[in-house]
């Protein structure tokens, strides 16, 4: 109980502190997994955008795919790009492997499907008359496009939320590829794995900390995003 | 420049059921057409089709110039007309944004869009509730915006489907008072769908009766 007490204070002193080391791996995080998502953000509004408004053959393939994406394990990605990034693999040549660059690209396969295909589900549930009054108003076919995209905003944003949820509490991909380099590829969750197996808790247990506010943050954002994103109803419809 | 709109031997037909049988006509005059019929008359179909919203399976839709050439289906015509739909069609936006849509997407100048926008809001009552989100409007008042919407474009062409449908006899006459200032202003060619008879002979300066596919005159 004791032991319990103490590394918790600890943790807290390490957090009230700003400890140095402790600052650099949430900063790294934060960049990692932000970038991540600023890429998969850039590449999957647009694709899930596409998928929303547009019909063509092999959709609902692409669809299928992407569905599976959003539960991809993060260990089964962190192994297959170990595979292609490693010595011996076919991209080896990048000497990507045990970089921040790794990581980045790991947590975009992660965060791309998550945000592609909630881009697409909020684009197919804005009404059809937005489509209809846009091009009745004089749009372009790209404006509409464009109206019906801003009609679907807070949808986007809540999947572009649920992405950084998803790569913000990964630690299997990450760990595979970027390998835990203290001051160079230590990020909050693998670092906590490591430090927990080291019996070292309290830097651990600061992270733990830290890791649940962020989560905590995102997930009220998303809860406020999806509410506001309900439109008030036509009461006379 | 007027703009003329050519109707002639259209038909549609869902279900082995013609819904427009060889309809023929000529909307030519900025007045107000009001097109009458029960539920299920065919109007609403009409009115997509001569908006070129939909394509009818037989005949043609021409609009015409001043010097009666056929003008290209293309932005520059769709430009020209405008459809309000009887349920509106309201972005989740204020309802200034709502009516300052077209404008926008013309590429007009910002303090024009002000002016024009405020301006139409005036016209048809809607200056106190410009911040408000359009979505939270009365049927009315939605309804009002929604011509709003479409005269601030200054459309050759207005089509008006519906537009006293799930409105209080208080709106509705609201809506007359606009739609009689909107003829005396004489912009506007105004073709109206509508089942409500009284209203039709209100506003209409021409009234046609839809009838098995076509026009009673
Ligand atoms: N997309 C469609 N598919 C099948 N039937 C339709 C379709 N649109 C309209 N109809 C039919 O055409 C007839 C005329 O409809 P509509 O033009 O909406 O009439 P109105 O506007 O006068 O009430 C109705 O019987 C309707 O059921
Ligand atoms: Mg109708």
């Amino acid at each position: 109980m004791e032991f319990l007490i103490d590394a918790f204070k600890n943790a807290f002193f390490l957090i009230v502190s700003l400890d140095k080391e402790l600052l650099e791996i949430i900063t790294l995080s934060l960049k990692v997994s932000l970038t991540a998502l600023f890429f998969a953000s850039l590449f999957g509004i647009p694709f899930g955008a596409f998928l929303g408004l547009k019909n063509f053959l092999g959709k609902t393939v692409i669809l299928i795919l992407l569905n599976t994406g959003m539960g991809l394990p993060p260990v089964v990605v962190g192994l297959f790009l170990y595979m292609l990034f490693s010595r011996s693999g076919p991209l080896g040549f990048l000497q990507l492997l045990y970089t921040p660059t790794a990581m980045i690209i790991a947590q975009f396969i992660l965060a791309f499907p998550i945000v592609t295909a909630l881009t697409q589900s909020a684009i197919v549930k804005v009404d059809p008359i937005i489509k209809l009054t846009a091009r009745t108003l004089g749009a372009t076919p790209f404006q509409v496009a464009l109206t019906v995209i801003k009609e679907a905003r807070y949808g986007i944003v809540a999947g572009v939320i649920a992405g950084l949820g998803r790569v913000m509490a990964e630690v299997g991909a990450i760990l595979i590829v970027g390998g835990n380099i203290a001051g160079y590829t230590r990020v909050i969750t693998t670092t906590i794995a490591l430090e927990t197996d080291k019996g070292n808790f309290e830097l651990a247990l600061a992270l733990g900390i830290i890791l649940l506010i962020i989560s905590f943050i995102i997930n009220i954002s998303f809860y406020i995003i999806q509410k506001r994103g309900i439109p008030p109803n036509i009461a006379w419809l | 420049m007027a703009l003329e709109l050519l109707v002639s031997n259209i038909w549609k037909i869902y279900d082995n059921k013609p819904v427009l049988k060889d309809l023929s006509f000529v909307f030519n005059k900025k007045k107000v057409y009001a097109i009458m019929g029960p539920n299920g008359s065919g109007k609403t179909t009409l009115l997509k089709i001569c908006a070129l919203l939909e394509k009818p399976d037989r005949g043609e839709i021409l609009y015409l110039d001043s010097q009666k050439r056929p003008l290209k289906k293309d932005i520059n015509l769709f430009r020209k007309i405008t459809y309000v739909f009887p349920q509106v069609g309201i972005f989740n936006a204020s309802v200034f944004d709502n009516v300052a849509y077209g404008l926008n997407i013309r590429g007009f100048k910002k303090k024009e869009i002000i002016s024009k926008v405020e301006d139409v809001l005036d016209f048809v009552g809607l200056s106190h509730k410009k911040r408000q989100n359009a979505l939270t409007l009365s049927s009315g008042e939605a309804k009002r915006m929604g011509i709003a919407r479409a005269i601030v474009i200054d459309p050759e062409i207005i089509f008006l489907d519906e537009p006293t449908a799930f409105v209080d006899a208080e709106n509705v006459k609201i809506i007359e008072k606009i739609l009689l200032q909107l003829k005396d202003k004489g912009q506007s060619t105004i073709i109206i769908a509508t089942h409500d008879a009284s209203f039709a002979e209100k506003v209409g300066d021409v009234i046609l009766r839809l009838e098995e596919g076509r026009f009673l005159l």
